[in-house]
């Protein structure tokens, strides 16, 4: 069970948006955590701790970085909810163990949002919503913490 | 029915869950050092042969600051310690070095970058992955895929005039959209295919993910048989077959003409002459779109003997195309002509070195991304073909390249 206050994103936010490339050399992760979503709103990371994004169409399109999910994660993002992901931040996310939903939600900045990863469940200001399944292999890689617990598990 | 191309080369239907060995894998200075990170927290042996591994710096080369520098150390020192491929500051962008030589038709490529998609132009699955995903690769040599519906791009007739492979490029992201293609590939065919130069085609491919497109690919035909051969390599060629695509697109290519995509949409294409008379700063010619010879030679073409009149950045893909373009005389054209050359390379594509924007200043760019604040913050970047670039850098505003001819 997830459970976090809705921060609502429009479509099409690219990974240039999530964390801008003047930030990504480096290995300090917390750097990406401070400056997520800077050129979007520059008040947005501050408040996300604990958030469950709830994006429009195609978030994360753009390039590979995998700064982006984990950018989200340090600043506290729990889970992601898209109609429709880009596919390379799609997989990125699950392997830095972020969870990201595709469900088309109506809901408000601050709503309470819940969702059951075993029964397929979100539910937010009085509606449940159901999202696409993740395939097995996403889902056991998801809930070992990421791709890298999960090969570690295998060592 | 049979299978798309991308279908044949996975061994499964769409939709369908598949493991498959990775024949090339591949990252650059930036991913690469993330890679290395997860790999070494994995905590397992290496299981891919490390000669099918490349590591190929490219994205700030040489290196912007000294942090940069000590991550480029790191990575270079492991990469030398294992028997990876290497290619250092200097020698070009990963997708091109790539393109050299290195990618066969059929194979499986996937690469830690986005534009990895640029080697379906040679009839292999190529596509893009995070460090972690690569990491995994390099520990198993395998990886697994959701097999991709695939859209056919059915290309019908003959580029004519100033229209480049770039102008139709931006024509079908913006026909599709930036999500238009989002977990499918696209599959160019047909006889307007067959009058596609190789370089053409990895231009053309590059572009695929900005429609989110899994990859692009083209049937290895005679051109590529021709072009491979170049580099040693004899290659049978694939032949198309009746198979069943998730949609169909028919495009005439006499129909192209040269196209600007202005801020911040990569899906915004509009005709030249539409923003012509936009002021430009600074222009850049080079990228993994268009940083080849032929594009440094259509550039050249156009400003030889002239002047430009903004700061014009030239940025070879790799070190065979600067060698190449040295001895053609092509690269004393464009220094005459007034354009300052930076190393082979990204160049300042993504906003690190190399020709940052200011705040406010324009940039037309030949690159395949004008995203908010991607080159600099406030800046603006308008998208096109060498063709336009040059035109453009002439004139100091955005100019159709037939009008300037």
């Amino acid at each position: 069970m997830i459970q976090g206050q809705a921060v609502c994103l429009g479509s099409d936010i690219d990974t240039d948006l999530i964390i801008a490339g003047r930030y990504l050399r480096t290995k300090d992760r917390s750097v990406w955590g401070a400056h997520v979503f800077e050129d979007l709103d520059s008040s947005l990371a501050g408040r996300l701790s604990g958030a469950v994004i709830v994006a429009g169409r195609n978030f994360g399109c753009g390039s590979s970085r995998e700064q982006a999910p984990v950018a989200l994660r340090e600043a506290g993002v729990v889970a992601v909810i898209s109609p429709l992901f880009a596919r390379i931040f799609f997989r990125n996310a699950i392997n830095v163990g972020l969870p990201v939903l595709e469900a088309d939600l109506t809901c408000r900045d601050g709503d309470q949002i819940t969702i059951n990863l075993n029964e397929g469940l979100i539910e937010v200001a009085g509606a449940r919503y159901s999202f696409t399944p993740l395939s097995p292999r996403m889902r056991d890689i998801l809930d070992a913490g990421g791709l890298v617990p999960y090969w570690r598990g295998k060592a | 029915m049979s299978q798309t191309l991308t279908e044949r080369i996975l061994g499964g239907d769409a939709g369908e869950y598949v493991d498959r060995k990775v024949d090339r894998a591949y990252v650059h200075d930036g991913t690469g050092v993330l890679t290395l990170e997860a790999f070494r927290s994995m905590g397992v042996p290496a299981g891919m042969d490390p000669e099918k591994i490349s590591v190929l710096f490219d994205h700030i080369c040489p290196a912007n600051t000294g942090l940069t520098a000590d991550l480029q150390r790191e990575l270079r020192q492991y990469t030398c310690s294992t028997g990876m491929k290497f290619s250092d500051c200097g020698g070009g962008i990963c997708h091109q070095i790539m393109s050299e030589g290195c990618i066969l038709p059929g194979e499986v490529v996937v690469g830690a970058d986005s534009h990895s998609c640029t080697g379906g132009a040679f009839g292999a699955f190529a596509t893009g992955v995070g460090a972690t995903d690569m990491a995994a690769i390099w520990a198993s040599g395998e990886t697994w895929f959701r097999v991709p519906e695939t859209i056919g791009i059915n290309l019908e007739g003959r580029l004519s005039g100033p229209a480049e492979a770039k102008d139709l490029a931006l024509s079908v992201v913006s026909r599709l959209g930036m999500e238009g293609a989002t977990y499918c590939a696209l599959e160019y065919r047909g006889e307007g295919a067959a009058t596609l130069s190789m370089e053409d085609r990895l231009c053309i491919c590059n572009m695929g993910v900005e429609t989110g497109a899994k990859n692009a690919i083209f049937y290895a035909d005679p051109v590529c048989r021709e072009y491979l051969g170049s580099y040693g390599h004899s290659i049978d060629l694939q032949i198309p077959s009746d198979c069943t695509y998730s949609r169909e697109i028919t495009i005439d290519l006499d129909d192209i003409v040269p196209l600007v995509a202005p801020p911040h949409r990569v899906d915004s294409a509009r005709p030249v002459a539409d923003l012509a008379g936009t002021k430009v700063d600074q222009v850049l010619l080079g990228t993994c779109t268009n940083g080849r010879y032929s594009d440094l030679k259509r550039f050249a073409d156009i400003v030889r003997g002239g002047q430009v009149k903004v700061r014009t950045i030239v940025v070879p893909a790799s070190r065979e195309v600067l060698l190449c373009a040295t001895r053609d005389g092509i690269m004393a054209d464009l220094i005459s002509a007034g354009c300052m050359v930076v190393s082979p390379g990204c160049g300042p594509c993504l906003g690190m070195h190399n020709g940052v924007l200011g705040d406010g200043e324009v940039c037309l760019s030949t690159a395949n991304r004008n995203f908010k604040n991607r080159m600099g913050v406030g800046g603006l970047i308008y998208l096109a073909s060498p063709s336009t670039a040059a035109a453009t850098a002439l004139a100091g505003c955005i100019t159709d390249p037939e009008v300037q001819v």
